[in-house]
Formats: C-alpha cells, structure tokens, sequence
C-alpha cells in the first residue's frame, strides 16, 4: 500500500530536487516512447538532449531560443507568485512586436543604433497595454484574468495577420504577407557571426536578476507574494490587491512585449503572421521549471530551449514529426506538476491500509 | 456496572505522530462526562474514534462490554452514539420539520412532524415543527441539532464545543435540557475547553494532554485553577485586573454614527488606560466593526478618530503610523501569513510603521530582530528555530501575532477574540500583556465572544446586537445576566 502524507513543511531540498526529477522521468517516457516508434533510443535520446549543447553553432542557438523565453519565463513568474495567472503572454508578445515593427516601418531609413531605443520601448509597451486589458477588467470588474489574456492571444494574432496582409504589406513582397524589411538600425547587433548570437540575449539574465533581487529584497516583492499568498492578510497589512494585479500584468506583459521585438529584430527581421512560435505558452512551463522564482526562468528557458532545439534536430536526423518536441515538452509539465506533489507530502510504503 | 461506552488502550497515529495515545475512558449510562484538554489535546481525535470517522491505529473501543469495529459513522449512529456539531448544518430556507426529514432516509416532512413535536414535548425542546430555520435564534438552531440527533434514538450523544454560539441564557437552559437527557439515560460526552461550564454541567472529567490521558476527577471537586494546571500540566499565572485609572484618560479611539456593512450607528469613545470590551454573539457585526476599525473597510473620515485625527478613510498603514494597532480574529490567512517564517510576518504589519524597509529594501536583520523580541518576550515556543507561522500551535500563533502588535506599543489597540480558541497557558500571557498595554495609557478595545474573558479583562462592557452598540456600562454594575439579555437584543434599558 503506497500513501502520501502531509509533510509538517514544505520541503526545500525537494523544491530544487522536483525539477531535476521531472527531467529524468520525461527522459525516461520519451525514451519508452522512442522504443514504441522503433527508433533506436540511445542515439534518438542523445540527439534529443545531448546535441544541443554539443557545438558553438548550436550553443548559440539554444542561447537565440532561450531568451523570449527567459524574457517572459521571469515575468510570468512574478505574476503567478502574486497568484494572478497571466497565461496571454504570447498576445502580449505579439503585440510588442507590432509597436515595435510600427516604430521600425515608420523609420525605413533610420541608421543610427540609437533607435533601438525606442524601438524597444515601444516593444515594452505595447505588451503592457495589451495586459492592461485583462488589469482592467480584472480589478474593475471582477473579470477571470486567464480568461481575458488567453483570449486576447487570439485578437492579437490575428491583427498582426491583417496588418502584414493588408496596411502593412511589403508592396515588393511577391503577395507573401509579410512587412518590409526593418532598416539596418532597427536590428540587434550580432555578437558572433555568422551565429545568430545577437546582443539581445543580455537582456535575459538582467531582467531576470533584477525581478529576483526585486521578489528577495524589496518591500514590493514582499507586496507581491503576501498578496499572492494570503490576499486577506495583504490587505490587513496595508498592501494594495488590485495595485499588485496591475503590477504584476504591466510587467510580465511588458516583458512579453520585449521579448517579441528583440525577437523579431534579432531573428526574424520583418513582420510576419507567425514571429510567436509558441513562446507565451512554453514560458509558462519556464516560469514553473524555475520555481516561480525569476532568476530560475533562465535555466528553466535553456532547458526548454534545448528540448526544442532537439526536436528540431531530431526532425532532421531522425525524421521524426515536430510533434514529438511537443509531446516531450507536455510531459515535462506533467511530471514537474506530479513531483510538485512531494514538495509537501512525502511517500510511504506500508504492509496495508 | 458495565459501562455503557469504554475505548481500551485507544491510539491513533497519524504518521509517527500519536494524536491519542493509549486513551482509557468510561462513561456509564446517563452519565455527563467532560473531556477536558487544549487545543491539540487530542480530544476531537479521540470523538472522530468514538464517533467512527476516524480508525483507531490500536486499542479497542467497547460498546455495553462488547468490542465493537466501527467502520463509519453510519456503524456508530447504529449503536446508538449521536453527534451534535459544533457549527450547524441546517438550511435558512426551510422550516424546521423539511430540515430535519433531510437527514433522515427516506422520511418526508408531513409525517414527520408529528413525532417531531412528540419528541420536542417529551424532552420539552419548545420546537415548533412548522416554523423556518431562519426565523431560529442559535439557540433553538442547536436545540434542532439536537432533536435530529435524538430521533436517532441515542444512547450517547457528543456534544463537541456546543456554547461558542450561545448567550448566557441559552447555555443555562441547553445545560437543564443535557440534565434532563441525562436523567433519562441518554449519556453525554461533553467536549469542551471552558473550565466554568464543565464544573457547572459534568459528574466526571476526562483530561487530556498532549494526546495523553492527564486525569480523571470529578470536576465538581476541583477549582478551576486546579482543572486548568491539570489541562497544561503546570500552574496558570492568572493576570489580575488592575484597579480602574483614578483619572480616565484621553480619549484616544472615537466612533462617531458609524455605519458600515451591518454597523449602524455606532458611537463610542475609548480613552486612554482603559479596556473597553465589546460582547456578542458571533455574527452580530463583529468583523465589519473589526474591519471599519483596521482601514480594511473604509467609510466617511469623521467615523472614526484616532488620536484626535478623522480616519474614517485612511488605509491600515496609515492608522498604524498614527498610533494604531490591530490583531484580527483569524490567525492564519489574516493575521499571519500561513507558509512565511516569522521575520516576514513581522513585515506584514510593520514595514512601514516600524521603518522596516526603508526605501523600499527590506532590513532583514532588524525583521529578525523584531520576530526574536516578540519570540522572547511572549514566550512563542516552536519546533524548529525557523518556523513558517502555520507550524506553530494556535496559543503560541496567538502570543506572536498579539505580542507583535503590542511590542509596538501603540497608544490604540483594537482586537477581536484575544485568546479565542488557546490553551490556558497562553490565556494568561495574553491577557496579562493587554491588561499592561491598558496601564501604560493606551486605549485598547477588545472584541470577544467570551463573556468571563471581558470581565476578566475589561473596565467597560458594551454589547453588539444585529448591528448596534448598547451604551458601554462599567463592570463593577454589571452582571453576566445582564449582559445576556443585552446579547440577546433586549433594549438597553
């Protein structure tokens, strides 16, 4: 007879431990499930989570892929300490984007690199107002903020898709939608080339160390995980709920918003119906994967990175479908949330009930 | 004689950690018998045993001489073992009779009624069948828990904290009706922590501490002091009351009209030196008042002053950093943050009143300091040397979160229920420190639904009725009876 019991505290050595369990166990099933497809697993495995880290091209790569990812990993984080479950961080990084790429088409002849400035000012708000939305409705109306940004995710895909189908189209483009080309000043320097490793990447581990020392040392942090807490005692306390629910939406969306147009200057360069890949949502597994701590959405982003990246190699070599990444990436939620579990009970083994 | 109800060698483990211990305990038929013992004791443990909630993990529970399994409530409502809850369970809507055939199988309201009324005249409940629970004070919802649990045909019925709700009157005539009962044969096992009513109401006395049976003694034979040393295994120090301040002092807390939530119309004047105590049963506007007092609530700014100063609207930091100080009746979630150590729920209500994080950076060592005054100084006992606020017992939450606030020494303490649901032990430091905080020229007012806690504590009694305030009489005039019929919603005459 197997039983979960209460732990008198929660544990700390399990909350770092949890994660690292989950990684094994998710290697574990995708390797029973490689052996079901036939492959075989040994080289499948390590084209999965070895290759990505095995040389400088794809080093850079996985540090290209992380970035968003840590960018919106670390905000999410701060939001879903403060309970306030933000999960349209990809609407918002889309609509970073789209203010950034209108700042970017509206200078087609731009040169010096003090335009990234703006440019990326302009990426910071516009995912903040798009996650004054659901603030708004939030704190005004009482509404269910997962609801509100989940679907303002769809609003602002499909807006970008009219504007690079219609206003916005690149008039040399061949009908393809897509915008101009953004001028030479409106794009992230690279640091290594010809690798894609672009200066952008610093952004991540700063913005990230800063919203840690912020979440550890600051009275605001505190505002923020007492209300997340025990919003009654928050109150009691003198903080102020619907204040931290702005707080914490302005800034994971303006990092949503950083992230899309770092990303879209660093990689993509132009306007397209499909800059988002999937990071608003695979951040949510980073935000978890780091502990709901800020600093830990950076290697929670590499591995998640590297779990893309891995697929993508694995598409190549093995010429497996792209779903498999995705299959793995859903059960690495899956056993963190399962392991979570022993964060507060502990297991025992008993002759019976 | 057999007894009618004997649990063995009674354990239960939860864990590696024995709530109950080796329990013995026998009641005879007819018998009232109290078990005694704080909070953790072990006495809601050992009733879910007897009551077939719970599976002991060894011992034996024996029914007229019989070993008995009982493997649900269901098993034990068979042998006739009854349960009245210490919250209620009955559905406004509905008259008394629809409420009662719910929680027998199979019954309808027409036919039962009339046993319902046979059942009320027999043990002269004063129940009419026909009337809508909502119209019920609590005293006549608990007579209705009761008689459900008596068309069950009990043989022994638990009553587990059955006067948290009730008013002077109510628990007199609930302990005439559990002497009749008893009178008829029916044997009452009394779960309570209030020494007065068991020495008043019980023919024995199971003691528990710490999970373990501490004594067995015939309460009426033992002082209150005597059952409460036997209850913490040691001696209480009993606060005393100081003699009331020759001259009163400045008024440092004034309601004027005030009018919040349920609140209507509430004056009062608190002055310095003295502890004003407001009695009520629970729900009588107890917490829109503690709300309108901590800025949780806001209403107009000359409500309320402080101080001299209209804050009718200021926030809780603002109070605070005028001279107030509050304690909430919830402990975790409210007053405490349940999974944050000490130091933090220091910070909870002193970051800005005490300079905490200046600039916005926390001082973590001056918060530490703080949380280890308020550990030394009030006596909070813990398990381990970093303790998260929910891994300290109810008394030892209670000293922290009360000595946090008095430790500030505010001119103006407001707090609602001090030392509602703690053990004796800390009881005594609680009321100690209040009565000290009082002698040092702050206005404290105190909220409690503990009639003996406010004459032990208080210079001046006012009582909340549905809403409203009775003018505040001092305590030497006054008598519990009388404040009881003030609980009751008699006008202040």
């Amino acid at each position: 007879m197997i039983a979960l019991q209460k732990r008198p505290a929660p544990s700390a050595p399990m909350t770092l431990a949890s994660p690292a369990l989950a990684l094994a166990l998710t290697a574990a099933a995708g390797a029973a499930i490689l052996a079901a497809m036939g492959m075989e697993v040994g080289t499948a495995l390590w084209i999965y989570f070895v290759s990505p880290f095995a040389d400088g091209y794809s080093r850079s790569e996985l540090a290209v892929k992380a970035v968003p990812l840590a960018l919106i990993g670390a905000g999410l984080a701060v939001s879903f300490r403060a309970n306030v479950w933000n999960i349209g961080a990809a609407g918002q990084y889309t609509l970073g984007a789209v203010v950034a790429g209108w700042v970017a088409l509206s200078f087609p002849s731009a040169e010096s690199g003090f335009w990234l400035i703006p440019y990326l000012a302009a990426g910071v708000l516009g995912g903040a107002a798009w996650a004054a939305v659901p603030a708004f409705l939030r704190t005004r109306f009482g509404a269910n903020e997962i609801l509100v940004s989940l679907m303002l995710t769809y609003v602002a895909a499909l807006l970008l898709d009219w504007l690079v189908r219609g206003p916005w189209r690149d008039p040399a483009g061949f009908g393809f939608p897509q915008s101009p080309d953004f001028a030479q000043a409106f794009l992230m320097p690279l640091l290594a080339p010809p690798d894609r490793l672009h200066a952008g990447v610093l952004a991540a581990p700063v913005a990230a160390g800063l919203l840690a020392v912020m979440m550890g040392r600051t009275i605001k942090g505190f505002e923020i995980a007492v209300i997340g807490a025990a919003p009654r005692a928050g109150i009691f306390g003198g903080f102020n709920q619907p204040g931290v629910t702005w707080f914490v939406l302005l800034l994971s969306g303006g990092l949503a918003g950083l992230a899309g147009a770092i990303e879209v200057s660093a990689t993509v360069r132009q306007l397209q119906p499909d800059i988002a890949a999937g990071y608003g949502f695979t951040a949510i597994i980073v935000a978890f994967l780091g502990r709901l701590n800020p600093a830990g959405a950076v290697p929670g982003a590499l591995v998640l990175a590297a779990s893309h990246i891995g697929g993508e190699n694995a598409q190549i070599l093995l010429k497996l479908p792209k779903n498999v990444s995705f299959v793995f990436q859903g059960l690495l939620l899956f056993f963190l949330l399962v392991c979570d579990t022993l964060i507060r009970y502990r297991v025992r083994f008993s002759g019976r009930a | 004689m057999t007894p009618l109800l004997e649990t063995v060698g009674l354990t239960r483990y939860f864990g590696s950690f024995a709530a109950c211990r080796k329990i013995d305990l026998a009641v005879r038929a007819g018998e009232r018998h109290a078990i005694l013992g704080e909070n953790g004791a072990g006495k809601s443990t050992l009733v879910k045993m007897i009551y077939g909630a719970l599976t002991p993990s060894a011992g034996e529970i024996r029914w007229r001489g019989r070993t008995v399994s009982l493997d649900g409530p269901g098993a034990a409502r068979a042998l006739g073992v009854g349960m009245v809850h210490q919250t209620f369970s009955l559905f406004d809507a509905l008259t008394v009779a629809e409420n009662v055939a719910l929680a027998l199988p199979g019954a309808m309201p027409r036919g039962i009624a009339g046993r319902i009324a046979g059942i009320a005249r027999t043990h002269r409940l004063g129940i009419d069948p026909d009337r809508p629970v909502h119209d019920l004070s609590a005293g006549e919802r608990q007579r209705v828990e009761i008689l459900r649990c008596l068309l069950q045909k009990p043989r022994l019925m638990i009553m587990d904290e059955p006067t948290s709700v009730l008013t002077p009157q109510e628990t007199r005539s609930l302990f005439d009706m559990l002497e009749r009962l008893s009178s008829e044969g029916i044997a009452i096992l009394y779960i309570s922590h209030r020494l007065a009513e068991v020495r008043a109401l019980c023919e024995s006395a199971t003691i528990l501490r710490g999970g373990e049976c501490a004594a067995t003694c015939d309460p009426r034979e033992e002082t209150a002091d005597g059952l409460a040393a036997m209850m913490i295994g040691r001696a209480v120090n009993k606060p005393t009351r100081r003699a009331r301040p020759a001259e009163p002092g400045p008024v440092r807390l004034r309601l004027n009209g005030l009018t919040s939530g349920r609140l209507k119309n509430i004056d009062l004047d608190v002055r310095g030196g003295e502890i004003l105590g407001i009695a009520g049963i629970a729900g009588e506007g107890q917490s829109a008042l503690m709300a309108a007092l901590t800025g949780e609530e806001t209403v107009a700014p000359d409500m309320i002053e402080i101080e001299g100063r209209a804050m009718g609207r200021a926030s809780p930091t603002e109070r605070r950093l005028a001279g107030a100080a509050f304690v909430p009746e919830e402990r975790l979630g409210h007053a405490a943050v349940t999974e944050m150590a000490l130091p933090q729920n220091i910070l909870l209500s002193h970051h800005r009143a005490e300079r905490l994080a200046p600039g916005g950076w926390i001082d973590a060592r001056k918060a530490r300091n703080w949380a280890d005054r308020v550990r030394g100084d009030f006596d909070v006992r813990s398990g381990s040397a970093r303790p998260v606020a929910g891994a300290l017992s109810g008394g030892n939450l209670q000293k922290f979160v009360v000595g946090r606030e008095i430790l500030r020494n505010p001119r103006v303490l407001a707090v609602s229920q001090p030392t509602g649901g703690i053990d004796p032990g800390a009881t005594a430091v609680i009321r100690g420190a209040l009565i000290r905080l009082a002698e040092r020229g702050a206005a404290v007012l105190a909220i409690s639904q503990d009639l003996e806690e406010l004459f032990v504590l208080a210079s001046r009694i006012a009582v909340l009725h549905a809403g409203r305030l009775s003018a505040p009489e001092p305590v030497e005039g006054l008598t519990a009876e009388r404040v009881g019929l003030l609980m009751a919603g008699a006008r202040a005459a």
